[in-house]
């Protein structure tokens, strides 16, 4: 029960961050399906900064440094892919739909060749390693040090970004500023608000955050080793569904990606079930999804609703 | 909103109003210079001049598509014009962004109203505005509530918008105006949607603005509140700019001749028909709104071929979920809607339609209900008649006829029959609307609000058309806001209070003070009388209290 709990926190940052970049995006009122890419970039980023880094240092890394490597490659990599989003759909009006899934599909594809080709892996198990190491007195704590302090420092990372997202949307200017373009660019724009500046803004941060999600993914949660972007991608696409299932609230995120991680490696916890089980188990999340979906609906107040203007380009002059 | 405090005891916490009322009183506070704007092919604003001085009240005047909200974007940065010069207290500026406005002090109440639903009052009043001080929303609520306070608006500063009236969002667009410290304030269309008490109370606020030294544009297409309101009047026709007059030293018809280019008769007609026996007969209707609240309670009332039948009430009592229930698109609680002695409960949309019921509801957005935006008139057109055809494909030619006929008639300001009806104005998209329903020869029309937003030569082109169907025969349910026109249109008038019948009146035999009593729910004549139950009916009573007990056994 404990190593379920335990194994449901660690996989849920991956959730976490890719949900609370889509957050901070879609209250810019961008729905950016290619988060599930941004965060294989984000992944490569990571990948590429951390063999960097090992190589340079010969293997003997320092914790602090070698976590900012991680942290700021993965964030730059994809917040690049998120520019190239933000410059279609905010500059160029293209649909945010196509779009996003263009760059999903690239970004997968993207990161697959670059990490198999580029990225040296060889001391990916020792960095690894200092990256998930947990808080030095977690063993001496039994249970408690287990459930709630066994964890690399990019978990406690990713649940503080989440507050800190939910008091920056509700408690500051600039939070307010941003959810009334998601619900309405025109006030926003008519109220003086430069809506471009924030949309551009939005979607950076908010890729940048969501590439933590992969890299995460790889260096902590599967102890650096590396297969195909294509399991990235899938935990992307759960991530966009978690978004909806927290009702764009950021600390609802924190225990909605608890959830779909429970339910994701549930599938892999009990034995003595066939495959076909183990993949039904898989879509319990996509399944509680849309139940949040049917009960927001026929509840049907304003207050659980997705940002109005989402999936909506806005331009100024249009009539 | 009730009693007013002066409004320089609010601006002496602006620094930008400190800074602007220093400003010499002599040079205009705005002036425009030879501009102009192109949408694509479509001059939208032609070699405009313009100048307002501080203190002063001016209307601005013109037909629909004659550019008007288009000008006031451009002063408000909404828009940048393609040419021309913007002067601000003799000094050249440049425009570029809503922000640039503010800065300049200018404040822009649109008639679509820019506020996000989901935020409170106080939150959408702050938007935009930075103090360069620590955010605290409870620091904001107290302002607002100060602001208010001292002019006497009553508002709840934390009430979210999709739970307020109309008038109360626009309460809130002036006080975000005021917060800001606007010393140029433009209104667009601002009594649309006002009930008369409303528009006595807005007018009295603006003319203590003007007191107090501040600048306001007001476009409107009510002659009464020109003559009543402002001190002078520009004219815009289709772009162009053609003069400013002072109010003092013209007159209304003078006006519109101005604005229309040629003469034009003022008077509505009353058309004298015989009335046939009834077309359309409600009993004891009850509808819910979407918040499942009662909108409609009760309501009898019954409409005769060749008939008009007016329903009077604040916005908001109903007449919306009226509407819909009788065109089938809202489901009934209790009551009976009988067409021609024939049950229309439980129809489809389609059967109802093709029984000859048409309606025709202008939301306030306008574009809300009935047309698709990025559809030409043509293909709108085709919205409705497209099962008429044979075979699977569609009688483009034919729609396109009709297309052509109907811009034709009514005067459609419309590049083609093909260009999207987004690019439109307003009162354009209107008259496709409306033109579209009649077309379709019903022979009971409920229109809402027809002539809504709509200048003096396009409402007379739609009351003409409605006359014309009348004498055709034709029963028309006319929902309105107007109450001048509509006691000068209708033969009766129904006034709607809560949802509820307050009475049934002629429109030749009642005052205007009567309807708005009934409106406001102190005169309420169904305490006396019965109203709305035809003599000769299609049924007879024992047959309407049968059909009555069917419907019920059926729904348990």
């Amino acid at each position: 029960m404990t190593s379920l709990l335990v194994g449901s926190i660690s996989l849920a940052t991956v959730f976490l961050f890719g949900s609370i970049g889509e957050i901070i995006t879609e209250k810019a009122g961008h729905l950016n399906l290619g988060i599930p890419g941004i965060m294989c970039v984000g992944t490569a980023g990571g990948c590429l900064g951390v063999s960097l880094y090992m190589e340079m240092c010969n293997g003997n890394a320092s914790w602090i440094l070698l976590i900012l490597v991680a942290l700021v490659f993965a964030f730059a990599f994809a917040a690049i892919v998120g520019g190239i989003y933000a410059l279609l759909t905010v500059s160029m009006h293209c649909n945010q739909n196509i779009t996003g899934l263009a760059i999903t599909t690239f970004g997968a594809g993207f990161t697959q060749f670059f990490i198999d080709t580029y990225v040296d892996r060889t001391h990916f198990d020792a960095a690894s390693k200092v990256l998930s190491s947990s808080l030095p007195f977690a063993s001496n704590l039994g249970w408690f040090g287990e459930v709630f302090l066994s964890y690399g420092i990019f978990v406690y990372f990713a649940i503080a970004v989440a507050i800190a997202t939910t008091y920056f949307l509700n408690k500051t200017r600039a939070g307010l500023h941003l959810r009334a373009i998601g619900e309405n660019p025109a006030t926003a724009d008519a109220a003086g608000i430069n809506v471009t500046l924030y949309k551009y803004v939005a979607i950076l941060v908010g890729s940048g955050i969501a590439g933590l999600g992969g890299m995460f993914y790889i260096m902590d949660y599967i102890g650096g080793s590396w297969e195909n972007a294509s399991t990235i991608e899938a935990l992307g696409w759960l991530s966009v569904a978690l978004v909806i299932f927290s009702m764009w609230k950021p600390h609802f995120s924190i225990i909605g990606s608890i959830i779909f991680a429970c339910f994701y490696i549930l599938a892999f916890k009990i034995t003595g079930i066939t495959f076909t089980q183990m993949a039904l188990l898989k879509l319990l999340p996509y399944v509680i999804t849309i139940i949040v979906l049917i009960a927001t609906s026929v509840i049907g107040s304003k207050g659980v609703q997705p940002p109005a203007a989402l999936g909506l380009n806005y331009f100024r002059e249009e009539r | 909103m009730g009693q007013i405090t002066p409004v320089n005891q609010i601006n002496k916490s602006f620094k930008i109003a400190e800074r602007r009322i220093a400003v010499n009183r002599s040079v205009p506070a705005i002036e425009l210079k030879n501009v102009t704007k192109r949408f694509g092919e479509v001059v939208a604003n032609k070699n405009v001049n313009l100048s307002v001085n501080r203190g002063e009240i001016l209307s601005l005047l013109g037909e629909n598509g004659s550019g008007k909200t288009t000008l006031m974007n451009m002063i408000s940065g909404i828009y940048y014009p393609d040419e021309g010069d913007i002067f601000i207290d003799g000094k050249l500026v440049n425009i570029s962004s809503p922000k640039d406005a503010f800065e300049h002090g200018i404040g822009m109440i649109h008639q679509h109203f820019k506020l996000v639903d989901v935020f409170t009052a106080a939150q959408n009043i702050v938007l935009g505005v930075d103090d360069g001080k620590k955010f605290s929303i409870k620091k904001v609520n107290s302002r607002v509530k100060e602001i208010a306070d001292k002019y006497g608006f009553e508002i709840d500063v934390k009430k979210k918008i999709y739970d307020m009236s109309v008038s109360e969002k626009q309460t809130i667009e002036i006080i975000k105006v005021l917060y800001r410290g606007a010393d140029i304030l433009i209104l667009d269309e601002p009594t649309a949607v006002l009930t008369p008490q409303e528009t006595v109370k807005l007018f009295a606020i603006l003319k203590k603005m003007k007191e107090d030294g501040k600048s306001v544009i007001i476009i409107t297409h009510k002659l009464n509140e020109v003559m009543e309101i402002s001190d002078r009047v520009a004219i815009l026709r289709k772009g162009e700019y053609i003069g400013t007059v002072n109010t003092a030293e013209t007159n209304e018809k003078e006006l519109t001749e101005m604005m229309v280019g040629k003469k034009v008769d003022l008077q509505i007609q009353r058309l004298k028909t015989d009335f046939d026996k009834p077309l359309l007969e409600i009993r004891d209707l009850s509808v819910k709104g979407d918040d499942g609240s009662v909108k409609i309670k009760d309501v009898s009332f019954y409409i005769r071929g060749g008939e008009i039948l007016g329903v009077a009430g604040v916005a908001g009592c109903g007449q919306k979920e009226l509407c819909e229930a009788v065109a089938g698109l809202r489901k009934i609680d209790s009551g009976l809607v009988m067409h021609k002695g024939e049950s229309l409960i439980g129809l489809t949309p389609k059967q109802i339609i093709e029984k000859g019921v048409s309606m025709s509801f202008i939301p306030e957005d306008r574009l809300g209900m009935g047309l698709a935006p990025n559809f030409s008139i043509t293909d709108n057109m085709m919205l409705k008649s497209y099962n008429d055809g044979k075979g699977p494909f569609v009688d483009r030619k034919t729609a396109r006829k009709n297309a052509a006929a109907l811009i034709k008639k009514l005067e459609i300001v419309t590049p083609s029959t093909e260009t999207p009806i987004r690019r439109l104005s307003g009162g354009n998209v209107q008259k496709v609307l409306v033109g579209r329903e009649i077309e379709a020869g019903p022979n009971v029309i409920v229109t809402a609000y027809p002539v809504r937003g709509l200048d003096i030569n396009s409402s007379y082109v739609i009351y003409d058309i409605l006359n014309e169907q009348k004498q055709k025969g034709t029963g028309i349910l006319f929902i309105g806001e107007d109450l001048d026109v509509m006691l000068a249109l209708c033969d009766k008038i129904m006034v709607l209070c809560h949802g509820k019948n307050m009475g049934i009146v002629h429109a030749s035999k009642v005052t205007k003070e009567d309807i708005g009593l009934m409106m406001t729910g102190s005169k309420n004549l169904t305490e006396e009388k019965v109203y709305g139950k035809a003599k000769d009916s299609h049924l007879s009573e024992q047959e309407w209290e049968e059909k009555k007990t069917n419907t019920k056994e059926a729904e348990d």
